[in-house]
């Protein structure tokens, strides 16, 4: 989420975590590394709170599981919402365990403590860390099971354990025994644990590196996956919720006369909702009828002292905000540079950002049932750690008595990584009324994208005195935006008051500028902001990569070798640089050869560790940009699991397109959003994809990083550079109305 | 409340339901067949979309009192068809889906272009799957998968 160029290093367990290993009762083999640290203990401590430890940071628990029928279950301490983290995790582990991979099934794990991220400290999914946090902690979870089930076969068979090699869940002895691991589940259960134990040299890898197809593939392709929103238990109850108009109103006042005729509804009262706010639960035996009440309620709002947000009004504010200097948050060389450059060389660009919605596909849903002394909750979170907690708060139930299931999840780009946990508090709230009852909160998708929680609106100002050589000499940005982390449990991150996800991607550019201020202001708006996939990046490689190719044009030369010549040539821009030079050369064929009315537009950009650069190939049909090819090189560090990257930077810039598509902002009117669904908020549909994305993959034995987010940031840049070729327009307002 | 006789995966199922509730949710809640997915509840993002006698139709805004007589498709059983099984045995082999839940009503929106155009040209293929949203835009793989299966099937 933030920090994301911080340079994390594969943790490795602490001195004081160990394994643990107990036989099942169907006499399987189950490995925990159990925590036994003070400092995650606790819910919600941030890795840079962690006291400094011997052995750097470790990672949180997980265990794999070798059944009686040499089944290998592995459970994953993420969430899966399309990422693949639900293959990669397990054939990490699988590999080092030596594990017949079509044995292998994988199971996303409940929260608890055990499961928590290494770095960051609860668990979660975010800032494209999930590979980057826990490789190293797979890794060696499959090599000290394996290590167990060797030293079970080598004392049946009583040679030396160093005499017994395995292959595809199998140990073979010296003189050609072999036992399954399922038959040595039993046995390798009351082996110790090793302390140390030698990890597989690149070499050796039988899975990682490879193009593994993902674990859930068939399911998802026959109707017979279960997600969140699927869950059916026995009487079950779906609830739905009118929410104010405007966050934080109330209900003054409702009638439910005619909702409560509605066949089917069981209750209709008034909760608690985000920001203060009141709304009207109604309960009913199934969806539709709770939705028909719903629509027939009568709710009048008191919103005495709500702020009402407006797009317009906001944006005249921003922009007068943007002229002057705020809160530092890059500063080098001389502030007062450019002020002393001449008109002539001065290039002044403003850019305006509106409200983003996520818009998963699975609407947003929760699912709790409350016992009275214990509950349990299902939900596909991206926060299981806060969300846990949260619904424990509501019930007043210490956590430990709240079981809280992980539920597969359909996208979510950031929307169930929330820090107040608004939609777990609601199910709360509502199943507290039906004790004994799992009742399912549904989210339809007009309370999805009229909820809040968006992508905040930003403006950027930048100028940039050019120098005799064509490169920027001084360049002084100020961002407009409200903070995300402000006045959530992650504030602590803050420093002196800066919300480094507003200004990520420009304050920690690659490019050498001699004379550079960065500045940021964060207006406090009643609009609640989340975090969307590539967070600050969505918007700063927007701003930078446009600028960097309009300064290359000015300066009439090639636009990647303006880049090449202004990166700095230090270390830390070595993924970067080695991406541009790949995109270079596997662009390089087509890009000479363009069609007539076809331009090619380029971006470069790094986020989450990971350097990314792109060539689009454009033309514009109907005023819109079509997009025949995109050329993508990225500098991951190990590819895990190649083809997942290929897929997640293929997929991932048609969904950075958001940004791009006519019907892609969520504005709001006095204090209210004026989209509602998909034919307001008009997604990327086929026809706007690209039809074709090659993925090329920087060879690097490098720890990996992550390639969630990272494809975002490039595609929207590179596209504009292409349409500014065609149209001789500069595009500096998202979303792209007319081009 | 009405009752219904429907015709589903060529079985024979009654429900009884409000004359208004949708398709989609009488499949969902009723039949307890979830592979049909709620997206938006206004045909436009295609995740409900499954066949009535033939046609891929969103079932989130068919009410249960206009579907009469017309038997019903969905995800669950659109593999006993020749050209389902191969539509979705192209989806798994090109790996397309990512969080998956748009992915029923993309399969089941490509099995009715095949069935009806085999040799489908991009143009066929964008104007009918042009109405199914994918967030994770698995849209380059979904296009090779629609190929992938019109060429097994020839």
């Amino acid at each position: 989420m933030t920090n994301s160029k911080t340079k994390v290093e594969a943790p490795r367990p602490d001195r004081r975590s160990f394994l643990r290993a107990t036989a099942t009762a169907a006499g399987g083999l189950l490995v925990s590394l159990y925590l036994n640290n003070a400092a995650t203990a606790q819910e919600g401590v941030k890795p840079e709170q962690i006291p400094p430890q011997p052995k750097k940071e470790y990672p949180p628990d997980a265990f794999v599981r070798v059944t009686p029928d040499n089944k290998v279950v592995i459970q994953v301490n993420r969430l899966e919402f399309g990422q693949g983290v639900q293959t990669a995790l397990p054939l990490i582990l699988a590999d080092e365990l030596d594990a017949d991979w079509s044995q292998v099934v994988a199971e996303l794990a409940p929260a608890a403590d055990v499961y928590k991220d290494p770095l960051f400290g609860i668990q979660m999914v975010g800032g494209s860390g999930s590979i980057a946090h826990s490789y190293q902690q797979y890794r060696e979870l499959g090599a000290k099971t394996r290590a167990m089930l060797v030293a079970a076969a080598a004392a049946r068979w009583n040679v030396a354990p160093d005499k017994c090699r395995t292959a595809s869940s199998v140990v073979h002895g010296p003189a050609g025994q072999s036992l399954k691991y399922g038959e040595l589940a039993a046995a390798a259960a009351r082996q110790p644990v090793p302390k140390t134990v030698r990890l597989k040299e690149p070499s050796e890898f039988k899975l990682i590196g490879k193009k593994v197809k993902r674990l859930d593939s068939r399911a998802k392709c026959d109707g017979s996956l279960k997600f969140g929103i699927d869950l059916d238990l026995p009487g079950m109850l779906v609830a739905v919720v009118a929410r104010p108009p405007v966050w934080g109103a109330k209900v003054k006042r409702f009638d439910d006369r005619a909702a409560r005729a509605v066949e089917g509804v069981r209750e209709v009262f008034e909760i608690p909702v985000t920001r203060g706010g009141t709304g009207v639960a109604v309960v009913a035996d199934k969806f539709w009828p709770a939705k028909r009440a719903r629509d027939l309620l009568k709710i009048e709002w008191d919103d005495a002292g709500v702020e009402r947000a407006d797009s317009a009004k906001l944006f005249e504010q921003y922009r007068q905000l943007a002229r002057r200097a705020g809160l530092s948050a890059a500063a080098r060389g001389d502030a007062k540079a450019i002020e002393r450059v001449a008109p002539a060389d001065l290039l002044v660009a403003e850019y305006e950002f509106p409200y983003l919605p996520h818009a998963p596909m699975e609407p947003l849903n929760t699912t709790v049932r409350f016992d009275g002394d214990a509950a349990e909750v299902w939900a596909g979170s991206q926060f299981q750690t806060l969300d846990h907690a949260a619904v424990a708060e509501v019930l007043s139930l210490k956590p430990e008595r709240v079981t809280f299931h992980t539920e597969m999840a359909g996208g979510g780009f950031g929307r169930r990584a929330v820090p107040d946990s608004h939609v777990q508090r609601e199910s709360a709230a509502i199943a507290k009324r039906f004790k004994g009852t799992p009742v399912k909160l549904v989210w339809s998708r007009e309370d999805d994208i009229r909820g809040g929680y968006y992508r905040p609106m930003h403006v950027h100002r930048v100028e940039i005195g050019v120098g005799r050589d064509g490169l920027p000499d001084a360049w002084r940005h100020v961002v407009v935006g409200q903070s995300i982390l402000a006045g959530t449990p992650f504030a602590m991150m803050m420093k002196d008051g800066v919300d480094n996800s507003a200004v990520e991607g420009v304050n920690d550019t690659h490019y050498a500028v001699p004379n550079f201020n960065v500045s940021v202001h964060h207006p406090q708006v009643n609009v609640p902001v989340l975090w969307w996939r590539s967070v600050g990046h969505t918007h700063s490689a927007f701003v930078m990569e446009t600028l960097i190719e309009e300064l290359a044009t000015r300066a009439k030369m090639d636009p990647i070798a303006y880049r090449r010549r202004l990166i700095r040539p230090e270390p830390e821009a070595k993924k970067l640089l080695s991406a541009l030079d790949l995109m270079d050369e596997k662009s390089a064929g087509w890009r000479n050869r363009l069609p007539k009315g076809h331009a090619v537009g380029f971006a470069c950009h790094e986020s989450f560790g990971t350097g990314v650069a792109c060539a689009a190939e454009v033309s514009i049909r109907n005023k819109r940009p079509l997009i025949h090819r995109v050329t993508v090189a990225v500098n991951c560090g190990l590819a895990v699991n190649p083809l997942t990257v290929e897929s997640q930077f293929q997929a991932g810039v048609g969904f950075g397109l958001s940004q791009l598509m006519a019907g892609g902002a969520i504005t709001l009117k006095d204090g209210v959003v004026e989209q509602r669904n998909f034919d307001t908020y008009v997604p990327p549909y086929m026809p706007d994809a690209p039809v074709a994305v090659d993925v090329h993959i920087v060879p690097s034995a490098d720890a990996p990083t992550g390639c969630g987010e990272p494809p975002v940031p490039v595609i929207s840049p590179a596209i504009v550079n292409a349409l500014t070729k065609l149209t001789g327009k500069r595009y500096r307002t998202l979303p792209l109305v007319a081009v | 409340m009405a009752k219904y006789q429907l015709n589903v995966n060529g079985e024979r199922r009654e429900v009884s339901v409000d004359p208004s509730t949708p398709l989609l949710w009488v499949l969902r809640e009723d039949l307890k067949m979830t592979g049909t997915k709620f997206g938006c509840g206004i045909s436009a993002c295609g995740a409900c979309t499954v066949h009535v006698a033939g046609v891929a139709t969103r079932s989130c805004v068919l009410p249960i009192a206009l579907l009469g007589e017309r038997p019903v498709v969905t995800i669950e059983a659109v593999a006993q068809d020749p050209v389902g099984r191969a539509v979705q045995d192209a989806w798994v082999e090109k790996d397309v889906v990512q969080c998956g839940y748009c992915q029923s009503g993309q399969i089941m929106s490509a099995v009715a272009l095949l069935k009806h155009t085999p040799k489908p040209t991009d143009t066929n293929i964008d104007e009918s799957m042009g109405g199914n949203v994918c967030r994770c835009a698995t849209y380059v793989r979904i296009r090779e998968a629609v190929r992938a299966a019109a060429q097994k099937l020839k």
